[in-house]
């Protein structure tokens, strides 16, 4: 079991016939992730890597049956991409592209308000259920198959914490990163409800930094409603305020979005926080110690 | 991006916005012209255009009822460093002054639209107390600052005016202008792709009229392609000299005060990166992600700008190759470290996407790089190297200052 995706995904890659869409294709195919196809507007009916392309989303579903799709489409295209795949069905979306306006998003989220597709990102390395499906731009071969599951808001970082806890032996159920952008669909809390929900989950570790209240927002909802232990980490505890760290959505004002408000809020939620980047693992093994499911989250088992 | 109060002033007014009369100016001459218009009769008011808030308490806002004061606040002004709380310690340097009408005031709000990125759409924050920083009210008293949502798609709505007119308890003669005055900073802001319209303070006047005595105007970014008109309004002279030079290169760099350099892949890594060089005792000297997509140039960019930060003595390279190939890193600084030659020394970590291509390139490549095993390792290391690197300095320049003084004395 996993969250969102596994090996029945069946993947189109919106933007395949660019640089970024063709070199990542290649590498999710590699993986073992089914890819049925990719869209280019102009070009249906040509094939790369052995893939047929198709002009529009509704084609490619009609003809593959495709259920997920990963957008690699310049910042100025990305938001229509996102609603063409939301109207042709498709159920997981992942958008890969870093730099869409803010108001494109804003009306991208009004426009999916009730829909039964799930979006991931943008400005996100993507989501993994290791050795079954990965849709985005991760490394691979740094993860594990297991049963903590991973969310954060960063690409990098994600893969710190991910090959933190490969090393320990701990392998990961679903790896998600919700990306650095402020407006987005997927947020921390519907990811730990999946994971909380998924009987294969066992623990999850979550990645957050400054900016914005969604931290704040899993610590209430992990008090609240979770059952399974969390490991943390919050990025730019040494940022300073009133600027835009890379991504547009980390940038702490008028005293909100703090590291130090959010990593008191999850203590408070009974979360095992890590000071420091290089501890996550470490974190997270201290976590499910103490819940006494240590044994049970070795991969392999 | 951010623009000056003078040209918020001049798009506002172009969406109807009530605006005070006023011209701009970079000479004193030129401000004691422009103070013509208003004295004797009336007096005006001197203000520094930086992009800054709070530069009336630092002494950039000044009211002049003669020619005399009008030339003698405009030459103090014109030049000097204003620094304000926004500004850090060393302030920033007054290029222009707005000339424009003193306006008596009955009453000050504040008024500003903003991303509302919880919904996808906008807010009205709107204030009765106007005139301080809305950081400052948000802080002591939260319940004064009322909170209308705005959506992105159907835009302004009557309704939400009269909410705010509620809210400020302005009164009831002045609701037509104050919901026109709304439905055109909605418009502006919606146009425009702004992330912040804001007028603080929103004036009664003794007349009984609405007027935006200060504006400030942000624009997101991501949305400035669509926008080249907005791209004349950018002044490079507000920016800081380094992260101007990155963001032609495309590097997302922000300057700080400490002296380890950081060069790291992912905003959220280099934010930790940031954060493990402190918990070792060290201090970063900037934050910069070279991107997804970084070429050998751009490593080589990003080089020559950390280096150029004198307080710089050791750079950490942490990468953790995604779309990001390590090879590719590791030549951009085998080629940089070449060309440079820079003194301080250079910790590397490699891991990811060709992780171990990338690690026998830089150890082909003879250079004194040091190697990292992981970020707590570089992170030391980094700390260590800028430790050894400044003792070294210190010592050379005893021993220069040493020898000088013997050369005086032979």
């Amino acid at each position: 079991m996993s969250i969102l995706v596994n090996k029945e995904t069946k993947v189109i890659v919106q933007g395949i016939t660019g640089r970024q869409g063709k070199f990542h294709t290649e590498q999710m195919l590699s993986y073992g992730t089914r890819i049925a196809g990719g869209v280019t507007p102009g070009k249906g009916g040509q094939e790369i890597l052995g893939l047929p392309v198709f002009n529009t989303v509704w084609d490619a579903v009609q003809a593959t049956g495709a259920d997920a799709s990963v957008i690699y489409v310049p910042p100025a295209y990305a938001a229509d991409s996102i609603l063409e795949a939301a109207d042709a069905g498709i159920r997981v979306i992942v958008c890969i592209t870093e730099g869409i306006p803010v108001l494109d998003m804003c009306r991208v989220k009004q426009y999916l308000k009730g829909k039964s597709c799930t979006l991931i990102g943008p400005n996100c390395p993507g989501i993994i259920t290791p050795d079954e499906c990965k849709i985005g731009i991760m490394p691979g071969y740094i993860h594990r198959k297991g049963h903590v599951g991973v969310v954060s808001r960063s690409g990098t970082l994600t893969y710190e914490a991910v090959k933190q806890l490969s090393d320990r032996g701990i392998g990961q159920s679903t790896v998600v990163g919700i990306g650095g952008d402020p407006v987005k669909c997927t947020g921390f809390v519907d990811i730990l409800r999946a994971f909380e929900e998924d009987p294969d989950t066992f623990a999850v570790v979550m990645n957050g930094e400054i900016g914005g209240s969604g931290e704040e927002e899993a610590a209430e909802f992990i008090r609240d409603h979770m059952t399974k232990p969390v490991a943390a980490f919050i990025g730019g505890q040494t940022a300073p305020a009133g600027k835009r760290m890379g991504h547009a959505g980390a940038i702490i004002s008028g005293g909100k979005g703090t590291a130090a408000g959010k990593i008191a809020a999850l203590r408070e939620a009974g979360v095992e926080v890590a000071m420091t980047p290089d501890r996550i693992g470490e974190a997270l093994v201290l976590a499910v110690q103490k819940a006494g499911i240590y044994e049970k989250c070795l991969a392999g088992k | 991006m951010k623009i000056h109060e003078y040209q918020a002033k001049e798009l506002m007014a172009a969406y109807g916005l009530p605006v005070p009369s006023g011209i701009v100016t970079d000479t004193v001459e030129g401000a004691v012209e422009a103070a013509r218009a208003y004295l004797p009769d009336k007096a005006c008011v001197i203000k520094a255009q930086v992009h800054s808030g709070g530069r009336g308490k630092a002494g950039g806002v000044k009211l002049a009822r003669t020619a005399e004061e009008t030339e003698q606040y405009a030459r103090q002004i014109i030049g000097m460093q204003l620094v304000t709380k926004q500004t850090g310690p060393a302030g920033k340097t007054v290029h222009k002054v707005l000339v424009t009408e003193a306006v008596e005031a009955e009453k000050e709000y504040y008024l500003s639209i903003a991303g509302d990125n919880e919904n996808g759409g906008l807010l009205i924050i709107a204030s009765a107390e106007g005139g301080t920083e809305i950081e400052e009210i948000a802080k002591e008293r939260p319940e004064a600052i009322a909170r209308i949502p705005v959506s992105a798609t159907e835009g302004f709505k009557r309704y939400q005016g009269v909410q705010t007119v509620e809210a400020l308890g302005i009164p009831e003669a002045n609701e037509k202008e104050l919901i026109s005055l709304l439905s055109g900073m909605v418009k502006l802001y919606l146009e425009k792709d702004c992330s912040l319209v804001e007028i603080n303070p929103l004036v009664l006047t003794k007349e009984g009229h609405l007027l935006c005595l200060d504006a400030k105007i942000n624009f997101d970014d991501n949305a400035l392609y669509r926008h080249p008109e907005l791209m004349e309004l950018r002044d490079i002279a507000e920016e800081d000299p380094k992260e101007y030079l990155a963001s032609q290169s495309d590097l997302n760099y922000i300057s700080l005060d400490g002296n380890i350099g950081c060069l790291v892949n992912g905003a959220g890594l280099a934010m930790a990166t940031m954060d493990i060089i402190k918990s070792f005792g060290g201090e970063p000297a900037n934050f910069l992600d070279v991107g997804g997509g970084a070429t050998a140039e751009k490593v080589k960019a990003a080089f020559g700008i950390l280096l150029s930060d004198a307080n710089v003595q050791a750079i950490f390279i942490n990468i953790f190759g995604g779309i990001m190939k390590c090879d590719i890193i590791a030549e951009g600084v085998v080629t940089a470290v070449r060309e440079i030659a820079p003194k301080v020394p250079i910790i590397v970590r490699l891991e990811g996407t060709n992780a171990e291509k990338g690690k026998q390139i830089l150890e082909e490549s003879g250079m004194a790089i040091i190697p990292a095993s992981d970020m707590a390792d570089g992170a030391r290391k980094a700390v260590e190297a800028a430790g050894r690197f400044a003792e070294e300095n210190r010592q050379k320049a005893e021993c220069a200052k040493a020898g000088e003084k013997e050369g005086e004395t032979a």
